[in-house]
């Protein structure tokens, strides 16, 4: 299985010098099976760049899994250029929305509102198909077993693991671990709490035997009080969730949109060190920042 | 007209899902979400005060989509699974309704229903904590109580007429209204409280005690017990209004894990007056 990161940024598409090391596209990673099969894990900017090296691979055939349906996430998906070419087959996969109520199929439709966007997406000559999905059921994508796993975000995000042939990766997507919504003192605190960890449990278990996490790091632990709520994840926060599941390699996303590469470099070092993490070290997990074009090879 | 055919089954689900949630909660989710750093907990408070806002919530996180190992019964566990932000857009939504008007064409007043319901639903806890202990969970308890009457709700607005003519002949004739429901419409809350309940996935216990609890020959268990009980005890004393006038000439006997003395069991649930109180408040019904 390989995986390669063609959107690294989160919130917003951050081009410029600043970010020019680690890239300025929101989300978009692709992941091919042994056997080639490809597998998108959201549709951020990143998805242009990807779209641009598939057309040289015709005809298409792409499985499109969103996170969820924030902008961030999907605004790549009309400039996906081979939903605009007869002969591709585009499988576009995510969540219900519980707020709409409605699946993943209203997802092209929102964005495509006339006003918006320029073609109408009945003027998409792909075979395109949509397919709203189960919390906890996988999805077969060719010799790859795709399960999506409920996360914390202000709008449900569903987390995707990747099997295939016994090695594994989890992308989160967007997530902010989950919190007590009490205080210590209050009365629900303790029950509210055991539902907490209920849930953290919950996932740790799924995620269990995982080779390689993809996390939602967009803050340091130091930002993260004033962002709570917000929906994202922390630095030190998931090199203690790497730890604790024991995979073998941890890679943080979701790059907050202002911060430079010389400055996200700094946070993920002191970050690192806050954690007493050594490098190399027997048992420890190996950490990258995610980075345009980075390819791992499982 | 006969009882719950198909057809009203699907009419009154499909009603359900438009109806309006009670005046002071709307009133506070559309306050407090107006502050973007609103706190999780107080819009928790609201909306489990909230019958239709609950019953809405728990129909959402129970449907097919989400697969979860065990079915939910609290709001808490809702914000846990879905996170507060949807929640709160969730509420947002049924604030966006509308409000359910106090009086309806059946003439059942629905803040008094309210009161009802929040004060069983609170001693539905209360007594699961001091008698059912390790048997059933105190929150279930509290559901039950929230919703047992739900039917009666759905009634007024969407089987007006007849309703009315259920609620004249419990009057007119002394017989309890679960019977009169059963003359004037074929069916009685319970049964149609609980098709809701089942259709929306709710878990089967709160189901069954939604469906069963006019039902003396149902199978007996902690929930249904609690919430017989917390019901009985909140008729004895008058406390709000479920529309059934029909009040045993001396107190029933309690089931046994209670000690089968109605007399006991109130003193040791002791005052329930904050309860009340509180209850009174979020009903905006006053002393009457």
């Amino acid at each position: 299985m390989k995986v390669r990161f063609w959107g690294v940024r989160g919130s917003i598409p951050s081009p410029g010098p600043q970010t020019l090391r680690y890239g300025g596209n929101t989300t978009c990673i692709e992941v091919r099976s042994d056997e080639g099969a490809l597998i998108i894990l959201d549709a951020g900017t990143g998805i242009f760049p990807l779209a641009q090296e598939l057309l040289k691979q015709m005809p298409v055939k792409a499985n499109v899994f969103i996170t969820h349906t924030h902008w961030d996430h999907i605004h790549g998906l009309p400039f996906f250029t081979p939903l605009y070419i007869p002969g591709n087959a585009v499988r576009i996969l995510g969540g219900y929305d519980v707020v709409s109520g409605r699946g993943i199929d209203q997802v092209m439709e929102v964005q495509l509102q006339y006003s918006y966007f320029p073609v109408r997406e009945a003027e998409m000559r792909a075979n395109i198909e949509y397919e709203t999905l189960t919390v906890g059921e996988p999805v077969n994508v060719a010799d790859a077993t795709v399960t999506p796993l409920m996360l914390n975000h202000p709008v449900v995000d569903y987390g995707y693991r990747v099997d295939c042939n016994g090695k594994s990766v989890f992308f989160t997507g967007d997530h902010e671990p989950w919190l007590n919504i009490y205080a210590p003192d209050d009365e629900g605190y303790a029950e509210f709490q055991q539902m907490v960890e209920m849930q953290q449990g919950q996932l740790d278990r799924a995620l269990a035997g995982l080779d390689v996490l993809i996390a939602d790091s967009s803050y340091t632990a130091a930002e993260y009080p004033t962002k709570i709520g917000w929906g994202h994840g922390t630095l030190e926060g998931n090199i203690a969730w790497a730890r604790r599941l024991g995979v073998k390699k941890l890679v943080c996303t979701h790059h907050e949109p202002t911060r430079s590469d010389d400055d996200l470099e700094r946070a993920f070092i002191a970050a690192m060190e806050d954690a007493g993490y050594v490098p190399g070290r027997a048992g420890e997990p190996e950490i990258v920042l995610s980075r345009e074009g980075m390819e791992l090879v499982l | 007209m006969s009882a719950l055919t198909p057809e009203l089954e699907r009419k009154l689900g499909i009603a359900v899902e438009r109806m309006p949630a009670f005046p002071r909660s709307v009133q506070r989710i559309l306050e407090l979400t107006r502050n973007i750093n609103c706190l999780p907990k107080e819009l928790v408070a609201v909306i489990e005060k909230d019958p239709v806002m609950t019953m809405k919530i728990l129909k959402v996180i129970n449907s097919a989509y989400y697969s979860l190992p065990s079915k939910i019964t609290s709001v808490s566990q809702s914000v846990v699974y879905l996170g507060i932000n949807t929640i709160k857009n969730l509420a947002l939504g049924f604030a966006a309704v509308g409000i359910l008007p106090r009086m309806n064409a059946a003439g059942f007043d629905v803040q008094r229903y309210l009161l009802h319901s929040l004060v069983v639903g609170g001693a539905a806890r209360q007594l699961a904590t001091q008698f059912a202990k390790g048997e059933v969970d105190p929150g279930d308890c509290y559901i039950a109580g929230l919703l047992h009457d739900f039917g009666k709700v759905v009634f007024a607005q969407f089987l007006a007429t007849e309703f009315r003519n259920a609620l004249l002949h419990s009057v007119e004739h002394a017989v309890p209204l679960h019977e009169a429901e059963k003359i004037a419409i074929g069916v009685d809350h319970g049964p149609v409280g609980a098709m809701l309940a089942k259709r929306w996935a709710f878990p089967d216990h709160l189901v069954d005690c939604i469906r069963d609890h006019h039902s003396p020959s149902a199978e007996p268990s902690a929930m249904m017990d609690c919430l017989r009980v917390a019901d009985q005890v909140v008729r004895f004393r008058d406390i709000g209004d479920s529309g059934n006038p029909w009040r045993e000439s001396e107190a029933p006997a309690a089931p046994q894990r209670f000690g089968d003395d109605m007399e006991a069991i109130v003193m040791k649930l002791g005052s329930l007056d904050k309860l009340v109180e509180d209850a009174m408040a979020f009903a905006q019904v006053g002393k009457e």
